[in-house]
């Protein structure tokens, strides 16, 4: 049996105090001052440790907000004195995209690595925007093996960036010739370079050592890369070089020959003469895959499918952060605008010869499985990678301004130990999805809304039968 | 044997010798309601009252209010602590006994609990938590004073936006007492018992080790009461349940925890779990830390390591090998139904086709938004459809193919009150499944935190032997006994409303349903 893919992580715990959702208000006055507490019973022993925590009290400018929000002690204390509240630094991380549910639960995979579990139920809304408005399917029998727990030892994440041939070809001694170079990546994500909104340089090489660890690819913008590395320079990055994608700046210094000639993957932005640059960097490069950067803008889908029939190999498709179409009054959903291309690819007979990455709105792992079953091969990231490092998405990552989260602060263990844990939950949770789904290769997933179930569609077959035509909103 | 009944006699004749050496007599429990009160000190309350010192003990206040909000106990001399949670606030304002207002020294003073943001989520809002508390403890629908917004919840589509098309008077005046709420297990004329339940929902599987043995208790007390089932779970049958038998199923699930020809010939159900609402597609998972001793004991397993139900069965894998399952159980036990518990992918029609076709004589779908177990996250709101939809479906095409009326048709999976119960009937089904509903009867506050640890913090989802003690059995069955007392009178009430002399009726009647998104012009 071939080695799996595995990454190991060990738990890497936060150095901020945690801003939980919920939190104990006492009032004190009145306070019986009862033999047995019901402070003392709390099953998570929450109230003792808040009064650690304050006794030697590090961040002045945090509270004590790790109640698990039972109520127990509220409905026990015999005055009534407690009451539990939702914790007001909660409600506001993150914006109306990246809820704080997301940044909690980010937080949670960055610090265990683990699967995230609750019981209960469900507690969220019916359906929602977005990625909410689909659920994927599963299957009652057919699973991808009958053995171990779920079958996951061999569900397979691996896809490959590059072209596809539609059929092989033979040289004289019967030998396959002319088969495109193509990157075979253990999981369908990379790193995307980091927007200008969320800069923080010194991030880029905890980056690259995570999706080193990762076996995975990062983006990152040439122009921040030195133009001239001595020999010790280089011995020292070599083994990082298959997992970076320069992104090639037009207005940045050249990245030297010996470097770029060392990585798999270079992406370009888009351009009037972007097919001349492809043919110029093939000639120089011949092996290296070559991706082409384009806004999902009003103009997106249009172009991507224009670049696609050109025969671009690569296409790296980028919504805003919240997945939206950029600079659009009412914005179509990047997964709306990802089945578009899909489905025109197909219709045209070009789908295999173009591999699509959809970037933008990627916030949880199931939006990576759910991208993929509406046409991307593969997605990438980079929000969710701040997250874990308990950014709260305040947006003001600044030269000047303070950063609430202290990210200039974080060490290298810690920052790099955050994303790899990250990573590795994803992974798992792509497993989990795809052994419900009985889905053995994640290549499979692409484009496979057979395995996915649309909230528009289901409403219009199953209660338009019933109830008549859905109302517009 | 002399202590058996008549019906007693009968299973001679079909359970094996050793089996019924180990049947006990069955206990009846009385479905009589009776105030079972909260059992915390501070119930929580839409608002809260304050009493101030300037307060005279004059006693105005509490021989005005009919709720009995303020308590000066015989002997004592000061009030004690206002039971705010029994107040309908506002809705008192228009009275002439609003104690705030009538009070001499104005020593009253109401506020709304700021701490009801804190309670309740969209699937379970804060007003049906309090509304399913107050049904629990006194077996009414809540009175509609206390203005709880308890019928729908807040989850924006499913249930929560269809409604009732209530004719403005019913077609036929009936009496309560007029209205069959029963419905029948066995639709098939295979010669196996024709089971009747006296409302249609039954409980769900909860296995020993996800809930305590308690809670396991008290749910089948109280199905006992109201002669229909509660479910083992796949946790393996405990003995303290076996007065009970002829109200228990017996589940089979993938694990087989459990599962043993006895557990199997004492009962009058069982029931195949191939998949499950809280994470469908992935199998049963009891984290190790709940892996008592006496959890380890029943299942068979070693103490302290997370048990997996390996997903799907390894047996099964295509409908005739469900049949094999199917007829494996027919042989070993000849009384007994068979149902066939599934969750909601695309094709769940046809999988309910295929196991009607292999002899289940109960099909029941658990859709996904649902369960009350341990489930990864992602699993919860992503995996398969939510049950409104399957109901509708799996209905429709058992009609088209000539079986519905062959086969019942169970829905679970986000069932929440009884008109979420009627509207999946409604919608198509013959009766439901609940879990969730029973746990917050019990004092469940929805904190998600059943799953890991000691488990619930509240002693219902746990089995920490500290925990477990916070409630008792008989307090756990009148709390169930009383939601039930109260559900059946909600679901007497649409029913009657309709005209239906029989709950019955309501079976695939969405022509009485709306749905708020849709322009209903069909």
């Amino acid at each position: 049996m071939p080695e799996k893919y595995h990454i190991k992580t060990t738990p890497v715990p936060p150095r901020l105090p945690r801003i939980g959702k919920h939190g104990i208000v006492d009032w004190r006055e009145d306070c019986a001052r009862c033999h047995n507490c019901v402070k003392k019973a709390c099953v998570y022993d929450r109230h003792r440790q808040e009064a650690a925590y304050i006794r030697n009290l590090k961040h002045s400018d945090f509270l004590f907000f790790e109640c698990m929000g039972c109520f127990s002690c509220v409905q026990n204390c015999t005055k009534d004195l407690l009451c539990l509240t939702i914790n007001s630094e909660y409600k506001k991380l993150g914006n109306h995209y990246w809820t704080p549910e997301i940044i909690h639960i980010t937080w949670q995979q960055a610090e265990t690595a683990a699967v995230p579990v609750s019981g209960a139920g469900y507690r969220g809304r019916f359906a929602g925007h977005g990625f909410d408005s689909m659920w994927t399917d599963m299957s009652e029998i057919v699973r991808p093996t009958r053995d171990g727990i779920h079958g996951r030892e061999y569900i397979s994440t691996s896809v490959d960036i590059g072209k596809k041939p539609s059929y092989l070809t033979f040289d004289s001694d019967q030998k396959i010739s002319g088969l495109p170079a193509v990157i075979d990546i253990p999981m369908p994500m990379i790193v995307d370079m980091n927007p200008a909104e969320f800069t923080l340089p010194q991030l880029e090489s905890y980056i690259v050592e995570a999706v080193k660890l990762t076996d995975l690819i990062a983006i990152v913008d040439s122009a921040k890369w030195p133009s001239a590395l001595n020999d010790n320079q280089m011995k020292s990055i070599e083994a990082y070089l298959p997992h970076i994608a320069f992104h090639l700046n037009p207005d940045a210094p050249e990245i030297p020959f010996d470097v770029v000639r060392k990585t798999r993957l270079v992406e370009i932005p888009d351009g009037d003469d972007v097919l001349s640059r492809i043919a110029e960097l093939k000639e120089k490069y011949p092996g290296l895959i070559i991706s082409v950067r384009v806004a999902l803008d009003s103009k997106g889908v249009d172009r991507t499918v224009e670049l696609s029939r050109s025969g671009v190999e690569v296409i790296h498709t980028v919504a805003d952060f919240n997945g939206d179409e950029i600079g659009v009054e009412s914005p179509g959903f990047i997964k709306d605008m990802i089945r578009e291309i899909h489905t025109t690819l197909i219709k045209e007979g070009i789908r295999d010869e173009v591999t699509i990455i959809a970037s933008g709105g990627f916030a949880l792992p199931e939006h990576m499985a759910k991208g993929l079953l509406c046409g991307a091969d593969l997605i990438s990231i980079y929000l969710p990678l701040m997250i874990a490092l308990e950014c709260r998405l305040c947006s003001s990552c600044r030269p000047g301004l303070i950063c609430p989260a202290r990210l200039e602060d974080i060490n290298f263990a810690y920052g790099v130990g955050r994303m790899r844990n990250l990573i590795a939950a994803w992974h798992l949770q792509l497993i989990e999805l795809m052994g419900a789904m009985g889905m053995r290769e994640a290549r499979r997933l692409r484009g496979d809304v057979g395995r996915a179930m649309f909230f528009e569609q289901l409403e219009e077959e199953i209660f338009g039968t019933l109830f008549g035509s859905r109302k517009r909103a | 044997m002399e202590r058996f009944s008549v019906q007693e006699k009968e299973l001679r004749e079909i359970l094996p010798e050793k089996t019924l050496k180990t049947r006990v007599p069955q206990v009846q429990i009385s479905r009589e309601i009776k105030p079972a009160l909260p059992r915390y000190r501070n119930e929580i309350a839409k608002y809260i009252i304050y009493r101030s010192d300037d307060c005279i003990r004059c006693g105005k206040c509490a021989e005005l209010c009919p709720y009995h909000v303020h308590v000066l106990k015989p002997g004592y001399r000061y009030f004690a602590m206002p039971k705010s949670y029994l107040c309908t606030g506002e809705a008192c304002e228009k009275t002439d006994h609003y104690c705030i207002t009538q009070c001499p020294q104005k020593a009253l003073k109401i506020v709304k609990n700021p701490m009801i943001e804190a309670l309740g989520d969209y699937r379970w809002p804060a007003d049906m938590l309090l509304a399913t508390w107050r049904m629990a403890e006194n077996g009414e629908p809540p009175s509609p004073e206390y203005e709880y917004n308890y019928q729908v919840g807040e989850s924006g589509g499913g249930f929560d936006r269809i409604r009732f098309k209530f004719p403005e008077t019913p077609p036929v005046e009936l009496q309560d007492d007029e209205i069959d709420t029963s419905i029948l297990l066995n639709h098939r004329d295979d010669g196996r018992p024709q089971i009747q339940i006296d409302v249609p929902w039954y409980g769900g599987g909860m296995s020993f080790g996800s809930v305590s043995n308690v809670t396991q208790l008290s749910k089948v007390r109280a199905a006992t009461a109201f002669n229909t089932f509660s479910c083992s779970g796949e946790g393996g049958y405990m003995e303290r349940m076996r007065p009970y038998d002829d109200h228990m199923i017996t589940q089979v699930a993938t694990g087989l925890f459990g599962v043993r020809e006895e557990t199997i010939q004492r009962v009058r159900i069982i029931e195949f779990k191939y998949a499950q609402g809280a994470k469908p597609g992935l199998g049963g998972h009891l984290l190790g830390d709940k892996n008592t001793p006496a959890v380890a004991k029943i299942r068979e397993a070693v103490v302290g390591i997370s048990l997996f139900s390996p997903f799907p069965f390894h047996s099964v894998y295509s409908i005739e090998d469900h049949m094999k399952h199917l007829d494996w159980i027919k042989h070993i036990n000849r009384r007994a139904l068979l149902s066939t518990k599934v969750s909601t992918p695309t094709d769940v029609d046809m999988v309910a086709v295929g196991s009607y076709s292999a002899g289940t004589h109960i099909i029941h779908l658990d859709g996904g938004y649902g369960g009350t177990g341990a489930a990864p996250d992602i699993a919860k709101k992503n995996i398969a459809m939510p049950i409104e939809y399957a109901i509708a479906k799996v209905h429709k095409f058992l009609v088209d193919e000539g079986a519905r009326e062959k086969v019942v048709l169970i829905a679970s999976g986000g069932i929440r009150t009884a008109h979420d119960i009627a509207k999946a009937i409604a919608l198509g089904a013959d009766g439901v499944v609940i879990g969730t509903a029973e746990m917050i009867a019990l004092g469940c506050v929805r904190c998600s935190r059943c799953s890991a640890g000691r488990g619930c913090p509240r002693g219902i989802a746990t089995t920490d032997p500290g925990l477990v003690t916070q409630i008792d059995i008989e307090w756990g069955t009148q709390r169930l006994v009383n939601l039930y007392s109260a559900w059946r009178k909600d679901l007497i009430q649409i029913l009657k409303r309709f005209g239906m002399r029989s709950v019955r009726e309501l079976v695939g009647r969405s022509d009485l349903l709306i749905h708020l998104d849709f322009t209903n012009d069909i």
